[in-house]
Formats: structure tokens, sequence, C-alpha cells
């Protein structure tokens, strides 16, 4: 992948260093490491209660790490606010949409927007243009009701109000959950669109095979502990992801 | 029984009272089902804080009409009974919030610890009037600002200027409101707050923050209808909040706690019903009338007459 912004400082732009995270007295992360690289697509693989979601609730300060440390762009993010943590340019996907179903399309794409609130409105109407431009569907949806949308519509609004902040960081957390096949392919195919116009994905997935097929390297977590890490298409081809997560035998 | 000649002559005037009673209901109850849209809390001191908010009211209107500040003409003296006691109740409000919930939420309690918690707070504020007031009820002298001439007949009905000034006064709050919440990026994130705190916080709310204004408005707003109670009634006293807290409570409830329109909606609702049973059946059943009202409406629409029925992960 190429780096896309050359002036940066070097160095991944997210690094979690040997996280540890406690649900009171039960562990969900015990020492986990990651790192994603300017660019990259990087998939989280794992099953259920492995500590995908806990990962991303960490990084994004929803959850404290009990120890370790995540750094985004060379900037620890310990300590921070979920409000301070976002407002660096990470934006979320989140796992089931979680749209705000009593608001339109629109002021589902505006709260996306909402770091950036005091840009000129020109700005932010630019941005609405690329979004609507990459979900044609949402442009003809945008004053209908988050809540009253299809499950595919309201995955391209969870998508299209993450971009709305303009994110240097894109986490999605199961984007193929609940949606049927066809809309799987569809989803994946604008993740990596959206990738290629230059920003960073990092995806957890249950959906190992379709979430390796767009990513360059991968993690399995496994009990709050990173078991594998390789490329995509080393994971694709491993055994012991196959069967665990591919569901082969 | 009153005859039909009787009703045509009884009903409208009643109708305006009514109407107008309710709009102060109403927006005393916006304190109420903004804070819970929030926070799933009743904030039970916020009928102290209408009361603190018609205190102040008569503060400023004893000292206006003792020292002549300015000419007591409405068109001074109310907005100079308003905004102080707005922004006085408002700041109440920050504190109860910041000091009486808040601590309680981070440090995770459930549900029960910030309404004992508000409990505590209304009698703490009553207590404080009392002492510092005295327990006997304040006379505002209403008729030097609106004497009692000042009354004009619409289709047969008579009605004074101070009611008109009062439905004006509440209506446009209600109004203002209502498009600050639906049409700001505040309000948007107030509504992105009371429908998901986490994602709200994840697009960069600063949720508490939001938590603050619900209370700072909610609690300005009850102060005005202190100071607008105070004026129609013309006489306060330390208590007076707990029965207009639970009336305005009824009427959140009545027209969907944590729904705005439905605050406005069940206020007037239940002042209609209330003067309406006390004209044609007994004014001393017009608390169990609204309140069987209450029942059966709660009975066919369990969330209020505009509650929507809750995704499952937010009921309570």
């Amino acid at each position: 992948m190429p780096d896309v912004s050359a002036s940066a400082p070097a160095g991944p732009l997210l690094r979690l260093e040997n996280v540890e995270a406690w649900y009171g007295p039960i562990p969900a992360l015990r020492g986990v490491s990651i790192e994603v690289g300017r660019g990259e697509v990087v998939c989280l693989l794992g099953g259920n209660a492995s500590g995908k979601s806990t990962t991303m609730k960490t990084i994004l300060g929803l959850v404290r790490p009990r120890s370790g440390s995540v750094t985004f762009a060379g900037e620890t993010l310990n300590g921070l606010g979920t409000q301070a943590i976002v407002a660096k340019g990470i934006s979320l996907v989140p796992e089931a949409r979680r749209l705000f179903g009593r608001m339109t399309v629109w002021e589902n794409l505006m709260m996306g927007a909402f770091t950036r609130r005091a840009e000129p409105p020109g700005e932010l109407a630019e941005d609405l243009d690329r979004v609507y431009a990459l979900f044609p569907r949402l442009k003809e949806r945008q004053t209908q009701y988050g809540g009253t949308l299809s499950g595919g519509e309201q995955q391209m609004v969870a998508i299209a109000r993450a971009l709305m902040a303009r994110p240097r960081l894109l986490l999605m957390d199961e984007p193929s959950m609940g949606l049927a096949p066809v809309f799987v392919d569809q989803v994946f195919d604008i993740i990596r669109a959206i990738n290629r116009q230059g920003t960073t994905i990092l995806v957890v997935e249950q959906n190992a095979a379709v979430a390796l097929s767009i990513a360059d390297r991968g993690y399995v977590l496994q009990n709050g502990r990173i078991a594998v890490a390789d490329s995509a298409a080393a994971l694709l081809g491993a055994d012991a992801v196959r069967r665990a997560y591919l569901g082969e035998v | 029984m009153l005859d039909f000649h009787q009703l045509v002559q009884i009903l409208p005037q009643q109708l305006v009272f009514g109407i107008t009673l309710g709009m102060i209901y109403g927006l005393i109850a916006l304190g109420y089902t903004m804070v819970y849209g929030v926070l799933f809390m009743i904030n039970f001191a916020h009928g102290d804080v209408f009361m603190i908010g018609a205190y102040m009211g008569w503060a400023v209107l004893v000292a206006i009409t003792n020292e002549q500040i300015v000419p007591l003409n409405p068109i001074f003296v109310l907005p100079l009974m308003l905004v102080p006691a707005m922004l006085f109740t408002g700041a109440i409000g920050l504190g109860l919030e910041r000091f009486a919930y808040r601590p309680l939420y981070l440090k995770g309690a459930t549900r029960l610890g910030p309404l004992i918690s508000a409990v505590g707070a209304s009698i703490f504020l009553q207590n404080t009037v009392m002492l510092s007031q005295g327990a006997r009820m304040k006379v505002l002298m209403t008729y030097r600002l609106f004497p009692r001439v000042w009354r004009f007949d619409l289709f047969g009905v008579n009605i004074s200027y101070l009611v008109v000034v009062i439905a004006v006064v509440s209506g446009a709050m209600m109004w203002g409101l209502y498009i600050l919440v639906q049409k700001t990026t505040l309000g948007r994130s107030i509504r992105a707050v009371a429908e998901d705190r986490e994602i709200a916080a994840v697009m960069g709310v600063d949720v508490w923050g939001v938590v603050s204004t619900t209370f700072l408005i909610g609690s300005a707003l009850g102060g005005a209808a202190g100071v607008l109670v105070g004026l129609y009634y013309t006489q306060i006293d330390f208590l007076m909040g707990y029965s207009a807290g639970l009336k305005a409570f009824t009427a959140a409830v009545l027209g969907g706690i944590g729904n705005i329109r439905g605050a406005m909606l069940g206020g007037v609702l239940l002042g209609i019903i209330e003067s309406l049973a006390s004209t044609f059946i007994n004014p001393a059943f017009k608390d169990a009338i609204s309140f069987g009202v209450l029942i059966l409406v709660l009975v066919f629409r369990p969330g209020g007459i505009l509650g929507e029925s809750l995704p499952e992960w937010r009921r309570v």
C-alpha cells in the first residue's frame, strides 16, 4: 500500500502495545499488540468474546485499558476521553450500525460531521456530495428517518456517517453482520474503495473470508490474546485459521 | 346542572383558563422530559427550581415597586423579572446536575441513587427558601403591573391581558425550544445523547456537557414558569413546587416522557381537563379526574400520547 501522507511522521498510524483491559474481575484483553500502518486495511478476526469489540472500544476510550499503551499518529491516547480521541481523526462504524433512528439520514450524516461543526458549511457540503456519490441511494432517502431504512441502507448510512468526519482511521465493527450476502459483497467493495481514496481501515469481522479478501494484514484474537498475525494472503491459506474461522473442516 | 345557555357562556371562558394553566404546566413539564430524555431520571427537585423562579420574580417585583427603578409597565418589568429568574434557576439546575446527580452516575450508581438524591435536593431547596425567606406566603402585587381593568372581550369571553401575556411568553419559549432542539447542532447533539449516548460520544459529542445544557435549559424554563405562576396566582410559598411539579410531571408522562412535543401537549391537555373538571363536576375532584385521565391514557398507550414504543435495549 502506498503511503498516502508522505509528510507525516514515520511509524504506524495506530499502535496498541501490550494492552490489557478488564470488565470488573474479567479480563477481556490480555496483552494485545496491534499495528495499523498508514493506508492499510487490517482485519481483526476472532470468535465471540475473543476481544475484538473490546479492542475497538479501547481505541476509542470507551473502555479504559488497565495497562499498555494506545498511540495514534505518534500521540498517546491513554487517558484521553472519547470526545478528544475522535477529534484526532478516528471514526467508527459501529456493530449493528446503531443509527440515530429518530433522526433523518441527513441529520445522521451531520452527526457524523459533529467534530467539524465549526468548519464553514461549504466544506461539509463537499463531503456530503462525496458520500452521496458513494451511496446515491442515501441522497434519495435524506429526509427519511434512520429507523425506517432497510438493514443494507442503514449500513450505508453508518459508513457514510463515519466518513463525514473525514477520518484518518476508520474503525469498522462487524460491517457484514445481519446483511444479505449480496449486500456483504457490496459493502466490502465500498470499504476497498474508501481505502483506495486514502483512508486507513481497521475492520473487525466474523466473516473472515470476505474480510481477508480485501485486507493487507490480519490478526486473530483468541481469549483476549493475539494468536496469529500475518499477511491476509497467508492467513487465508493457513490451516488453523481456515478451520477455526472459515468454517472449513 | 347547567343548562345549555349557561354552558355556552362558561365553556369558552374555562377553556381559556385551562389553556393558560396548561401552557404553564407544559413549560414546567419540559424540564422533566428533557432531563429524562438524556439521563433517564426524574428530577424531583425540578418543582422546587420552579418555586425558586417564582421567588426571584417576586423579589424583583418588590424591588421595582419600592424603588421605582423603571416605570411599572409590563414591557419593562416582565423581562426584568424573567431574565434574572431564568439565569438563577438555570444556575441552580447546573449545580444540581453537577453536585447532586453526576457524581452518582460517575460512580456507577443504579437508577435509584440519583432519584433519592433528587428527593433530597428537593427538600434542601425548599428548606433553604423557607429559612432565608420565611415560611409565610409572599404576595405579588400583580395589579400594579396589570391593572384589573386591563381586560377585553373576545367572542363573549372576558380575557385579561395578563393571561394573554402568559400564553404568549410560554408559547414563545416552547416554540424557541422546539426550534433549538430540531434545527440546531446543539439540539441535534441533545437528541443524539437521548437516543444513544455511547454513539453520541463516538461522534465527538461531549455527553456530560449536553446533560448540563439540558439541565440549564429545563431549569431556566421552569424558572420562567415560576414567574408567570406567581403573577397569575399572586401568592407564592416555598411548598408550591410540590403540587405544580407533580402536575407538570403528570403532563410529561401524559404526553410521553422524553418527548418534547408530548410535554407541551400533555400540559395543555391537563390544564383543560382540570379547569373543565372544576367547572362542570366539582373543584374537589379535579386532581382525581386529572390522574384518572392519566391512568386511562397509560392503559391504552403506555408510552403516553406521543410516546413511541422504545426499542428493547432502551426500555427501562
